[in-house]
C-alpha cells in the first residue's frame, strides 16, 4: 500500500490527484503504525521547514520516518526536513540526507526569490529518472534549497548549483513538484511507484 | 538580472460563467468556447506552463458551479492553475484550496481591503497569493489601479498599489492594462519593464496579446516573467507551440 503521509503542512490534493491519474491506491494518514507497514511512503508538504518539523515531532514521526526500510519520496518541504538542517528559522531537520537547505541569497546574480517556475534538471543519476532526459523541465516554488552533497542525484542552477533531488539508500527527494510537473512528473511519480 | 534556465511561462486564461469557458472582448459581449476542463487539458497537452480560471459568474449558484470545476480541474490538470473572480475572503481562499487551487488571485477584495493578501499570504504561504490589478490610464497620465472589470478607477496609484502588495506578501503580480485589454494590439511594454524592474517578485504580463510577436516583445522588451492570454489561443490565432519556437528564436529560455 502506497501511504501519503498527512502531517498537516498545505494541501495534500496535487499529490493524491497525481497518484490518482497514475492509477495507484494510496492511503492519507499521520498513524506511525501505518506509515511503517507502507510499500511506499510520500511525503509532501508546502509551506515552512520549521513549522513541518513541529508537525512531525508532535505527530510521534521522526523516529518512524527515520527507521523506514521501504522506498520514501520527500517533496519539497518534505525533502528539505530530511536534510540536516534548514536556514528558514534555524531549524535541526532529520538528518538523512548528508546537506543543509540555505536561502537563495539575491546577491547570488540579483534573481528573484522565490524560484517559481519551471527550470530545467541535470545531472541525472538515479533510477527515479529512468526515460528522463538530461535538461528536462520540472516545477519548482521555493526560496529555500540544499546545497550539492554526495547524495545529489539532480541539480538545477539557480544563481549557482543546487540538489534538485537527493537520494540516500530507501530515502528519495526532489525540491520540484512531480505532482505539477506534466508529464516529466508523471514519469517520475510512476518511477518512483515502480522502485 | 542575471539570465537563468527559469523558463518564461506562456499561461492560457479561461474565462468561466457557470461552468462554461467565456472569453470577453473588452469584457463585453461573452461568447462561449467550450469546456473548461477539456479546454485547460489540450492547453496542458500543447505546453500550457500553467492555467489561470477566472470565475467570471455574478450569483451564488455560479460559484457554487466554480468550486465543483475547480475539484475537476485538480483531478485532470497535471500543472499548476491559478484561480481567481469574486474572492473576497480567507474562507473563499480557503474553500478553493481545498478544492485543488494550486494558487488564488485577488483583485478588487485587496483593494477594498488589503489585509486580505497578509490573511491569505499567511496561512498559505505568498506562493499562493496572485494579485491581480487592472489598470487605466486617469487623465492626467497616471497608470492607477481599477475595480469592477477596469470601470472604476481607484485613487490607488498603479506602482505603489503592486509594492504594497509584494510587501504583504503576494507571490506574483497580474498586471492586466485594461487600456489594451481585448484589443490585440499588444502588450504596453514599456509599463511591463517599469513593474519588473520595481518589483522583486514574478510579474505576469495580462492583456493585449494580438500575434506570436506581441508575447515575444513583453518578454524581451517588457522583461515580463509570464504572458497570459485567452482570445489568440482560443480562436486559434496561434498555438502555445508557435509562441515557444518564436521566443526561443530570440534566445528566450521557454520550456519546449
Amino acid at each position: 500500500m502506497i501511504t501519503i503521509v498527512d502531517y498537516g503542512v498545505g494541501n495534500l490534493r496535487s499529490v493524491e490527484n497525481a497518484l490518482h491519474r497514475s492509477g495507484a491506491e494510496y492511503i492519507l494518514t499521520s498513524d506511525p503504525a501505518v506509515i511503517s507497514g507502507a510499500d511506499k511512503v510520500l511525503l509532501p508538504g508546502v509551506g515552512n521547514a520549521a513549522e513541518a518539523m513541529a508537525n512531525l515531532r508532535e505527530r510521534g514521526l521522526i523516529r518512524c520516518i527515520r527507521e523506514l526500510r521501504k522506498p520514501l519520496l520527500g517533496i519539497c518541504i518534505g525533502m528539505q526536513v530530511l536534510c540536516r538542517h534548514s536556514e528558514e528559522e534555524d531549524t535541526p531537520c532529520i538528518g538523512i540526507f548528508d546537506t543543509d537547505v540555505v536561502r537563495f541569497r539575491p546577491v547570488e546574480g540579483a534573481m528573484k526569490v522565490p524560484h517559481m517556475g519551471w527550470n530545467t534538471i541535470n545531472n541525472l543519476s538515479s533510477p527515479l529518472f529512468k526515460n528522463i532526459g538530461e535538461s528536462s523541465y520540472v516545477y519548482f516554488v521555493h526560496s529555500y534549497r540544499p546545497m550539492l552533497c554526495r547524495d545529489t542525484i539532480a541539480t538545477t542552477d539557480y544563481g549557482g548549483m543546487f540538489s534538485a533531488a537527493l537520494k540516500y539508500e530507501n530515502f528519495y527527494g526532489t525540491q520540484f513538484h512531480p505532482e505539477k510537473s506534466g508529464d516529466t512528473g508523471e514519469l517520475i511519480l510512476k518511477n518512483f511507484l515502480a522502485l | 538580472m542575471v539570465e537563468s534556465k527559469l523558463a518564461k511561462r506562456i499561461i492560457p486564461c479561461l474565462d468561466v460563467k457557470d461552468g462554461m469557458t467565456v472569453k470577453g472582448i473588452n469584457f463585453e459581449g461573452l461568447r462561449e468556447v467550450g469546456d473548461p476542463v477539456e479546454l485547460g487539458a489540450r492547453y496542458a497537452a500543447d505546453g500550457a506552463d500553467e492555467l489561470v480560471y477566472l470565475d467570471i459568474s455574478a450569483t451564488v449558484e455560479g460559484r457554487r458551479t466554480f468550486t465543483s470545476l475547480v475539484s475537476r480541474i485538480a483531478d485532470r490538470i497535471n500543472i499548476p492553475f491559478t484561480v481567481g473572480g469574486g474572492i473576497s475572503s480567507i474562507d473563499d481562499a480557503s474553500r478553493l484550496l481545498d478544492a485543488g487551487a494550486d494558487k488564488i488571485s485577488v483583485n478588487s477584495a485587496a483593494i477594498a481591503r488589503p489585509e486580505l493578501i497578509s490573511e491569505i499570504a499567511g496561512r498559505y504561504g505568498s506562493q499562493f497569493v496572485v494579485v491581480a490589478i487592472d489598470a487605466r490610464l486617469s487623465g492626467d497620465g497616471r497608470w492607477m489601479a481599477a475595480t469592477h472589470g477596469g470601470r472604476r478607477i481607484t485613487d490607488r496609484e498603479l506602482f505603489a498599489w503592486a509594492g504594497e502588495s509584494e510587501s504583504r506578501g503576494a507571490g506574483e503580480i497580474l498586471l492586466t492594462s485594461m487600456e489594451h485589454d481585448g484589443v490585440r494590439n499588444g502588450y504596453p511594454c514599456d509599463l511591463f519593464a517599469r513593474l519588473t524592474s520595481e518589483l522583486s517578485i514574478p510579474v505576469i504580463a495580462s492583456g493585449g496579446a494580438g500575434c506570436v510577436e506581441d508575447i515575444v516583445e513583453v518578454f524581451e522588451k517588457g522583461h515580463a516573467d509570464a504572458a497570459l492570454a485567452a482570445s489568440i489561443f482560443h480562436y486559434g490565432t496561434c498555438t502555445i507551440k508557435d509562441v515557444k519556437l518564436a521566443s526561443r528564436a530570440r534566445n528566450i529560455t521557454v520550456r519546449l
